[in-house]
């Protein structure tokens, strides 16, 4: 992973990468979010399972700060980052994806990693022209060999299919020194190859690098985490380890009841 | 905007070769302009059109790299004129500091990047007809205010008898040395702006156009490139503003009355708000229009002010025709005769 200029780490020893405390989030009358408590270690690989509407995307959106949380707290290797804007946050290591990808169409897939690069370097606002000879240049490329998105590396965001696509919104998320990067179902819609691709992908990924993977696939789901936590109306409803969740009574009349195959 | 701003950005690296065949024919002639044309088509024409072509062209880097389409800044223009002939000299002593005129010129343009972050701090968190209404109310304040103070601005009558500097000899204001100063100032801007384009900057500024909640999840902050682009913007206008005071001798509230302010919107999008010579196509377009249909006009026996008619009606077409102004057109009808017929969709 190619290693940007990113601030110190005053938090090495954190106990905990990511810290949720009585998170809440209202929509008007609509609850999305109830009493979330969350919490995930550094480089742990967290699955979060739940069905349609079960607040899994509004979780994500309060810890980047896409928008704020209604009452609770968000701690990221210790600091508080509730209060902070989306691009405080990423710059100390957070990341995501979108479950709508959301890429810069008109843009190349070259330009759209440069561009997640340079969003947490230094020199964001050089108006120098870009150069072979940048080292941004070389630390997107790295990124696109790793989704093997070599071969459209030049094509516009428009002309990829839907799998490529999917592929550069993870590339985003990897730029600069992630610490904790949350995917949100980064395998909805891909063909059998693709998911295998995908879950290379994040086996590949270096240790200390966490993740929170929103998956609805529960075989996808429990191959690529260490815990699993199951969300059901804005709320968390189970957590535990791979094998129990998958064995648990509960989880599996939710899921087959919730009809998702 | 949405679908005319896919285009804006041109997507190649950025090197001489990206600039078009056609651009060097044009700079070429351009530097021969004086060799054929008199002293009034020199200065009256191109000088002027150079001038309101680097005013929208401020407005091009807001509103096509940036999505932000600004008002204000022939006010800001106007603020580097006054700046100028109140720190320089002017006819007015007892106003006028008669400062030496490098200074004059970096306060004016300094005033004029004020003036822009001031106005882009208010409007930033706006978008689309807020963002023009905002920045046309700082505008008219802005108008209104000069006009009434005369302590400082001088008035209803402004400023007169600024004369640009005598350097190297020359005396600037003089239709050929006059119309090179202008032209220098453009071409300058004009490269800039392209190379702007393929820039981290400029790339950041596009993308915060298209997907500001994706380049804030990706460590930008939004409000502060948008911020930067008007400082950017403001510079520009700020040149052109100097060039404006020092070609007419004088500077009022009119120069920045709302029928200029609008005129400058009207020029980019005649032109093409999308890429950076829109703006000097528009102006040229303009200023002719202006210059000669007063002439033809009256000649049909009509009323001269007509004019602001034919203005409003070439909009009209080209806003119903081509929202990304001549450039479209001739993308769309010129080009098409010799390139790849393949790549019409993707402009289109
Ligand atoms: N911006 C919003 N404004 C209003 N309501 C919203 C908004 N975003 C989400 N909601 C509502 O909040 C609830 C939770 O939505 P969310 O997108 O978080 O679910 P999810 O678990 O991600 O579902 P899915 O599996 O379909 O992606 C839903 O009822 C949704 O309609
Ligand atoms: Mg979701």
């Amino acid at each position: 992973m190619a290693e940007a200029a990113q601030a110190p780490r005053r938090d090495v020893g954190a106990e905990f990468a990511l810290e949720l405390t009585g998170l809440s989030k209202r929509f008007g009358a609509l609850a999305a979010l109830t009493d979330i408590s969350l919490k995930v270690r550094p480089g742990e690989r967290r699955a979060v399972l739940g069905s349609n509407g079960a607040g899994k995307t509004t979780l994500f959106n309060c810890i980047t700060g896409d928008f704020p949380p209604s009452e609770g707290a968000v701690r990221f290797f210790g600091e508080d980052i509730t209060r902070f804007a989306a691009h405080e946050r990423i710059r100390r290591g957070l990341r995501r994806t979108y479950q709508i990808s959301l890429l810069f169409n008109g843009l190349t897939v070259f330009d759209n990693v440069y561009l997640a690069c340079r969003g947490v370097s230094a020199g964001r606002f050089s108006m120098i022209g870009l150069s072979p000879r940048d080292p941004l240049t070389d630390a997107a490329d790295e990124l696109i060999e790793i989704v093997n998105l070599g071969e459209v590396r030049d094509a516009p965001v428009a002309d990829l299919s839907y799998g490529q696509q999917r592929q550069l919104e993870i590339a985003l998320a990897l730029a600069g020194a992630p610490r904790l990067i949350l995917f949100d179902e980064p395998a909805a819609g891909l063909s059998p190859k693709e998911r295998r691709e995908l879950i290379a992908i994040l086996g590949r990924m270096p240790n200390h690098i966490g993740y929170v993977i929103i998956e609805h696939d529960m075989d996808v789901a429990l191959s690529v985490s260490d815990r699993v936590t199951m969300m059901h109306n804005g709320r968390i409803f189970k957590e535990g380890l791979p094998d129990q969740i998958e064995k648990d009574p509960e989880v599996q009349a939710l899921y087959l009841g919730s009809g998702h195959d | 905007m949405a679908d005319v701003s896919e285009a804006a950005a041109p997507l190649g690296r950025f090197d001489l070769t990206r600039i078009p065949a056609h651009i060097w024919v044009i700079v070429v002639l351009l530097l021969l302009v004086p060799t054929f044309t008199s002293g009034f088509v020199q200065f009256q024409i191109f000088g002027w059109a150079f001038i309101l072509g680097m005013i929208s062209l401020s407005l091009m880097i807001l509103a096509g790299y940036g999505g932000m389409v600004s008002l204000v800044q022939m006010t800001a223009a106007a603020a580097a004129g006054y700046a100028v002939a109140i720190f320089g000299a002017s006819a007015v002593a007892e106003i006028s500091f008669a400062w030496p005129w490098p200074v004059a010129v970096i306060l004016a343009i300094a005033i004029s990047v004020l003036v822009c972050v001031i106005s882009g701090a208010l409007a930033i968190r706006t978008e689309g007809i807020y963002t023009i209404m905002i920045t046309l109310a700082i505008g008219s304040a802005f108008f209104y205010f000069t006009r009434q103070n005369y302590t400082v601005f001088n008035g209803f009558t402004g400023f007169n008898g600024v004369q640009p500097p005598q350097v190297f000899g020359v005396t600037w204001n003089d239709p050929t040395p006059f119309y090179y100063l202008t032209l220098a100032c453009a071409a300058l801007s004009y490269f800039f702006a392209v190379y702007l384009a393929r820039t981290p900057f400029g790339l950041a500024l596009q993308g915060v156009r298209d997907n500001p909640r994706r380049m804030a999840a990706m460590g930008y902050n939004v409000n502060a490139h948008r911020l930067a682009a008007y400082a950017v913007a403001g510079v520009i206008s700020g040149v052109a503003g100097v060039l404006l005071v020092w070609s007419t001798g004088q500077i009022s509230p009119n120069t920045a009355a709302i029928g200029p302010i609008i005129d400058i919107l009207v020029i980019t999008v005649i032109g093409g708000i999308n890429r950076p010579i829109g703006p000097f196509v528009g102006a040229l377009i303009y200023v002719v229009l202006r210059t000669y249909s007063l002439d033809v006009l009256t000649a049909l026996g009509l009323d001269g002010e007509r004019f602001k008619l034919l203005i409003g009606m070439a909009f009209l077409l080209i806003v119903y025709f081509s929202p990304d102004g001549m450039c479209g057109i001739w993308d769309r009808y010129i080009t098409r005769l010799w390139r790849d017929p393949k790549r019409e969709g993707a402009d289109g």
